[in-house]
C-alpha cells in the first residue's frame, strides 16, 4: 500500500520564539497542516510526535503532545527518534490497514535551553566518555578530523557546504540564519574542536512542524497533488564512540539502501531531482553525499566546489538552506527537511524551487554522540 | 517467567555497597536549566495572578469557560476568543494529604495538595494547588476536609506577588458561606458558563458555590 | 492489505528484579533479549529491526538514553526506534513490535523495554517531578505521589469505596508474587489488610503498601510475521488486538474517578480483536497495578465490569488465580516489582507464558485462550492495551 504526505504545515524558523508557548506553536503548525490537506484534527486516525526529554526539560513530554495538534483521546504516542524515523512508524501504521489518516509533529525550542552543549553532554556514556569532562563537540571535531584524513578532504571544502547552503537560505522566507558568508570567513571564526569552528555547525532555530499523511485511496480524495513516500529507512551503527567508523555514515548507507530498495532507486544522481541532506555540521553534508550515493567516496568535496550540488546545478541539495541555513531544530530537523521535499514536489518553494522537481530525497541524523539516521524518498 | 527458563542471574547492590566503597561508582549532575516561554495564554493569567485576578479563557465553539487559559481548545480545535476573569473561589474536587517531599524524605507536617473547581469557569474546570488552614495532623485533616466543599485562595502581599502560581498561598476553607454565592466575588465570569451539580460527585457538601452561571 | 498480516509472539525473557551492581542498562537489555531470542529458537542475526520502550532518561541518568541502550538490545546496524509513551511505554513496545510487522516491512521484530531506575539519586521518585507541568504545578513543590493520591481519593469518594477494600489488591498481588522468580527482593508476600492500610502514610490515600516499589530490569518479547512463525514453532501466540489512546494534558480539567482513555483504548483493542463481550470473551488479565487502586480503576476502564463494580469482584475473589477472572497472576507491579517500561513488558509476557501453559505455579486455573495486557501511564492519560490469543 502506497502512503503519501497530503498536507504541510510549519512555523517560520526564528532564532527565539518568546511570543509562543510551545504549545501555541505547535496550534500553528498544526492549524496550517489540517488546512493544507482539508482536514479537521477529528478525521485523523493515528498521531506521532518526536520529542526528547532533556531538550523540553520535562520528564516524559509525552503527556504534553495531544492537546495543541486536537488529538486529545485519539491514538497518540511519542517516538524518540529523528523526524524522519517518527514518519517511518507513521508509514507503517497507515499500511498496517488499520488506519486512513496520520499526523507527525515535531517541535523544537532549543532557544529555552539554558545549557544546551551540557545537555548534549549528558547523552555521552556515563561511565567511559561523560568523566573526561569535554564539550560534547568535541565529538564531531573527532570525525571530522578522521573524515578529512580519510578523504584527502580540507576544512576549506567543508566551508563551502557552509557558504552555500547559508546563501541558499537568504531565498527561503522561513529559514533562521540566511547569510551571505564567504567560505573564508568561516575559516576565520571561533575554533571549537579543531578542526571544527563555529561556522562550521548548525545553529539552532526554534520552531514547528506538522505532516499530514494517508493512505493512497484517501490521499487522492484529498488533493490532487499527494506526494507519495516512496521508500523510507532508518538504521542505528554502534552508540559506542570507540567502535564508530568515523570515515562514513554507516547508518546513512544502511537506512539509503533500505529507502532506495522500497522506492526502486537505482542510480540515485539520475533519478533524485533534489536532495535535503543533513548538514549540522558541515562535513556531514559532504559525508552524507557519498553515504547516499550521490558522490563516490572521495568526489563530494569536488563535485560541491564545481557547482553540481547548488540550487542550479544538476543535483540541488539543501536547495532550502539545509540545517546550517534554515536553523537546527533538534529533532523536528527531520520534518523539516520533508516539509521542504514536499513544497518543491508541488510546485510551491518560491525562490527555492528547484524547476520540474519530480523526485526528492530527505535524509536526518540525530546529531552527536549517535549513530542513528533516516532517510526517506519523495515522488509525485 | 516461563518454567523452561531456570537462570536468572544479576548482582544486587545495596546502600551500603555504595556508602562503604565497595563498588566503584560515578556522580553527574546535570545543568538541566531551563528559561521557557510561557506564551501568550500563560502570561496573561501570569500578570494577573500579581494583581490577585485569576483569569481563564472562552472557547465559542464549546461554549465554555476554561482554567487554566489556552488560545485554542482542545476539544473544538478553534482559537479561545475571549479573556474572562473567574472568581478565586471554589469546591475541592479531590485532595490528598502529602507526607512526602518532592525527593521522596518524609515530612513531619503533612501538606494537602488538591485539585479546586474555580467558580466562574465551566464546570470541571480545576487546576491543581494546596489547601491551608485545615490542620497538621491526618486526623485533623480528613475531619475538616471534604471532597465538594467551598475554599477560597488567600493570596501573598501584592508587594510580594511574582507572576507565578505560587502568588496564591493556598486555599483556605470559606469561613462565610455566602462569600461563594454567585457572583459574590466579584469577578464578573460565568459567561455562558452553565454550572450544573458534578454529576459524578453528587456530592455538595454545603450547597454554597454552586449554581453561578 | 497490511490488515490481514497476523503477528504472533514467539519468545519471551525477563530478568530479575533487582538494584543491580555490575550490569548496565546495556547489559541488562542484552539479558533479557538473549532469553527471548533462546525461547523463540532465533539467533540475533534473525532479527530484521529492534525496537525500544523505556521510561523517562533521567532514570538511567542518559540524554536520549534509547540511542545509549541501541547495542545492548541488539539494535547494532539495523533499524531501531524506541517509542515512548510514559508508563504506558512498556505494554506499548508490544504494538509498537506490532505495527512493524503487520505493516509488512519486517518478518521477525525483537521488543526490548528497560529500566535502571537506581542510578538516579537521591530517589527516582524525584525524578517524576518533571512531569508536571513546569508553570503551573512543579512550583508547588510536587511529589509523583500526589496525582495518583488526588486520583484515588477521588475514585473513592465517587464510589464510596473504603481504603480498605482497596488494599485487598496489594494482599492479592503481593501474595502472587511469591511465585515470580524474578521478584524483588522483599516485596512479594503474605500481608493482611490491616498491614497494607496500616503501613506508613505516603500520600494520604496510599500508603507504602499500596505502592511498587522502583527497581531495574529488562524484558523482551519476539514479533514475528505469520510466515516466519509457521515456520519456527506450533505454538504460536497471536495478536489479537491493540490499542492507544492519549487524553488531554489538562488533567485537572478531567473527572478522574473513571480512566477514559483505557475505556477507549480497550474498544479499540477489542474491535480489532472481534471481541464483543470481554467479560465472557477475555480470560486472563494482566492490568496495570502500579497502586493498588489502579487495578480496579482499569478492570473498569477496561469493560471488564460496570464502573464502581471492580472492588466487588476483588471482594468475591473474581480476580484471584483461581478464579473466574484472574487478574495480576503474575503479581503484577505490586507483588513483582516496577522498573517502569520493563514491568508494562512482563505483562504482555505473563500473558504469552499463561497462554502456553508455561507459567507454572502462576499459572491460573481456568482454560485460558484469549488474555489482555494493559498499561497506562502520563499524567493520567495514556491507555495501552494488547489482547493475544491461541
Amino acid at each position: 500500500m502506497r502512503v503519501a504526505i497530503v498536507g504541510v504545515g510549519a512555523t517560520p524558523l526564528r532564532s527565539l520564539s518568546t511570543c509562543a508557548s510551545f504549545r501555541e506553536l505547535v496550534y500553528e503548525a498544526a492549524v496550517r497542516a489540517y488546512e493544507d490537506a482539508g482536514i479537521a484534527p477529528k478525521d485523523v486516525d493515528t498521531f506521532v510526535a518526536v520529542s526528547e526529554d532533556y531538550w523540553e526539560g520535562t520528564a516524559i513530554f509525552d503527556e504534553y503532545v495531544p492537546d495543541q495538534l486536537g488529538a486529545v483521546l485519539k491514538p497518540v504516542h511519542t517516538i524518540c527518534a529523528d523526524g524522519i524515523t517518527a514518519l517511518g512508524a507513521a508509514v507503517m501504521q497507515l499500511q498496517t490497514g488499520r488506519f486512513r489518516i496520520a499526523v507527525v509533529e515535531g517541535h523544537a525550542k532549543p532557544s529555552n535551553v539554558l545549557y544546551p552543549s551540557h545537555i548534549e553532554a549528558f547523552a555521552l556514556d556515563p561511565v567511559f566518555v561523560r568523566p573526561l569532562g569535554l564539550n560534547p563537540r568535541f565529538v564531531a571535531g573527532l570525525g571530522m578530523r578522521r573524515f578529512l584524513a580519510e578523504r584527502d578532504y580540507t576544512e576549506l571544502d567543508c566551508a563551502r557546504v557552509v557558504a552555500q547552503n547559508r546563501r541558499h537560505a537568504l531565498d527561503n522566507p522561513w529559514a533562521a540564519h540566511p547569510a551571505a558568508v564567504e567560505p573564508e570567513d568561516v575559516l576565520a571564526s571561533e575554533p571549537l574542536a579543531e578542526p571544527l569552528k563555529e561556522l562550521d555547525v548548525a545553529p539552532y532555530a526554534d520552531g514547528a512542524v506538522v505532516l499530514v499523511l494517508a493512505t493512497e485511496e484517501v490521499a487522492r480524495e484529498l488533493r490532487d497533488d499527494p506526494v507519495f513516500i516512496r521508500g523510507i529507512g532508518w538504521a542505528q551503527d554502534t552508540p559506542d564512540l570507540g567502535q564508530q567508523d568515523w570515515g562514513r555514515a554507516v547508518y546513512c548507507e544502511l537506512a539509503a539502501a533500505r529507502a532506495y530498495r522500497m522506492a526502486g532507486i537505482r542510480d540515485p544522481v539520475r533519478e533524485l531531482d533534489l536532495a535535503e541532506v543533513d548538514d549540522t555540521f558541515s562535513y556531514k553534508e559532504l559525508q552524507h553525499l557519498e553515504a547516499l550515493g550521490l558522490a563516490r567516496p572521495g568526489d563530494a568535496a569536488a563535485m560541491l566546489k564545481e557547482g553540481f550540488f547548488s540550487r542550479c546545478g544538476q543535483l540541488p541539495v539543501n536547495p532550502s538552506g539545509g540545517n546550517l541555513g534554515a536553523g537546527y531544530l533538534l529533532d523536528a530537523s527531520g520534518l523539516r527537511q520533508v516539509a521542504e521535499v514536499v513544497w518543491q514536489l508541488r510546485g510551491e518553494a518560491g525562490a527555492c524551487q528547484v524547476p520540474g522537481a519530480e523526485v526528492g530525497l530527505a535524509q536526518s541524523w540525530r546529531g552527536i554522540p549517535t549513530a542513528a539516521g533516516a532517510v526517506a524518498v519523495l515522488a509525485r | 517467567m516461563s518454567v523452561h527458563i531456570r537462570d536468572y542471574p544479576g548482582i544486587p547492590l545495596k546502600d551500603r555497597d555504595i556508602g562503604e566503597g565497595r563498588v566503584l561508582t560515578t556522580e553527574w549532575h546535570v545543568k538541566a536549566q531551563y528559561a521557557w516561554d510561557t506564551g501568550a495564554a500563560l502570561s496573561r493569567f501570569f500578570r494577573a495572578l500579581k494583581e490577585g485576578k485569576i483569569y481563564g479563557r472562552w472557547c465559542p465553539g464549546c461554549d465554555r469557560i476554561v482554567v487554566p487559559p489556552r488560545m485554542f481548545c482542545e476539544w473544538c480545535f478553534r482559537p479561545t476568543v475571549r479573556w474572562v476573569e473567574v472568581c478565586d473561589t471554589g469546591r475541592v474536587n479531590t485532595f490528598s494529604v502529602s507526607y512526602v517531599n518532592w525527593d521522596a524524605s518524609r515530612s513531619a507536617v503533612p501538606r494537602v495538595p488538591a485539585v479546586i473547581e474555580l467558580d466562574g469557569a465551566s464546570p470541571g474546570m480545576g487546576i491543581m494547588h494546596l489547601l491551608g488552614e485545615v490542620g497538621d495532623t491526618l486526623e485533623e485533616i480528613l475531619r475538616r476536609v471534604k471532597v465538594g466543599m467551598p475554599v477560597r485562595a488567600v493570596w501573598k502581599p501584592p508587594a510580594e506577588r511574582q507572576g507565578a502560581i505560587t502568588d496564591i498561598l493556598y486555599f483556605a476553607p470559606c469561613r462565610d458561606e455566602g462569600a461563594t454565592e454567585p457572583g459574590g466575588c466579584g469577578c464578573g465570569g460565568a459567561v455562558g458558563a452553565d454550572r450544573a451539580a458534578p454529576t459524578t460527585s453528587g456530592t455538595d457538601a454545603c450547597g454554597c458555590g454552586g449554581g453561578e452561571g | 492489505m497490511g490488515y490481514q498480516n497476523r503477528v504472533a509472539v514467539v519468545g519471551a525473557g525477563l530478568t530479575r528484579f533487582m538494584r543491580r551492581a555490575q550490569e548496565t542498562g546495556k547489559e541488562l537489555c542484552f539479558e533479557a533479549a538473549r532469553m527471548a531470542l533462546d525461547a523463540a529458537g532465533l539467533r540475533p542475526r534473525d532479527v530484521e529491526a529492534v525496537v525500544m520502550a523505556t521510561a523517562p532518561d533521567v532514570f538511567d541518568g542518559v540524554h536520549m538514553k534509547g540511542e545509549y541502550l541501541a547495542d545492548g538490545a541488539g539494535g547494532f546496524r539495523k533499524p531501531y526506534m524506541r517509542s515512548f509513551v510514559g508508563g504506558g511505554s512498556g505494554v506499548f513496545a508490544a504494538i509498537h513490535g506490532w505495527y512493524h510487522v503487520a505493516s509488512g516491512h519486517f518478518d521477525t521484530v525483537l521488543v526490548v523495554a528497560e529500566e535502571k531506575m537506581s542510578s538516579c539519586l537521591p530517589h527516582p521518585q524525584a525524578a517524576f517531578n518533571g512531569i508536571y507541568d513546569q508553570f503551573l504545578e512543579r512550583p508547588l513543590g510536587v511529589n509523583l505521589l500526589w496525582i495518583f493520591a488526588l486520583e484515588m481519593n477521588r475514585y473513592m469518594q465517587v464510589h464510596k469505596v473504603p481504603q480498605e477494600t482497596i488494599a485487598l489488591v496489594s494482599v492479592k498481588n503481593k501474595r502472587n508474587g511469591l511465585d515470580h522468580p524474578c521478584a524483588q527482593e522483599g516485596i512479594p508476600g503474605n500481608y493482611s489488610v490491616e498491614e497494607i492500610v496500616g503501613s506508613e502514610v505516603m500520600v494520604w490515600p496510599v500508603t507504602r503498601l499500596m505502592v511498587s516499589p522502583v527497581t531495574d530490569a529488562a524484558a523482551a518479547i519476539v514479533m514475528v510475521s505469520e510466515r516466519v512463525a509457521k515456520r519456527i514453532t506450533d505454538r504460536p501466540v497471536w495478536v489479537k488486538g491493540v490499542g492507544w489512546h492519549l487524553d488531554s494534558s489538562y488533567w485537572t480539567n478531567r473527572d478522574l474517578y473513571y480512566p477514559k482513555y483505557v475505556e477507549y483504548a480497550a474498544r479499540m483493542a477489542y474491535e480489532m480483536a472481534g471481541i464483543t463481550n470481554p467479560r465472557r470473551e477475555i480470560d486472563v488479565v494482566e492490568a496495570y497495578d502500579p497502586f493498588a487502586y489502579k487495578e480496579l480503576h482499569h478492570m473498569e476502564g477496561l469493560l471488564l465490569c460496570d464502573k464502581g463494580e471492580a472492588p466487588r469482584l476483588l471482594e468475591k475473589g473474581v480476580t484471584q488465580r483461581d478464579g473466574e477472572l484472574p487478574v495480576c497472576p503474575s503479581g503484577g507491579l505490586l507483588g513483582v516489582g516496577n522498573p517502569i517500561a520493563a514491568a508494562g513488558l512482563m505483562k504482555v509476557a505473563e500473558i504469552f507464558w499463561q497462554l502456553r501453559g508455561e507459567a507454572g505455579a502462576r499459572q491460573v486455573s481456568r482454560p485460558v485462550r484469549t488474555g489482555l495486557a494493559q498499561a497506562w501511564g502520563d499524567l493520567m492519560q495514556v491507555g495501552t492495551v494488547v489482547v493475544l490469543g491461541v
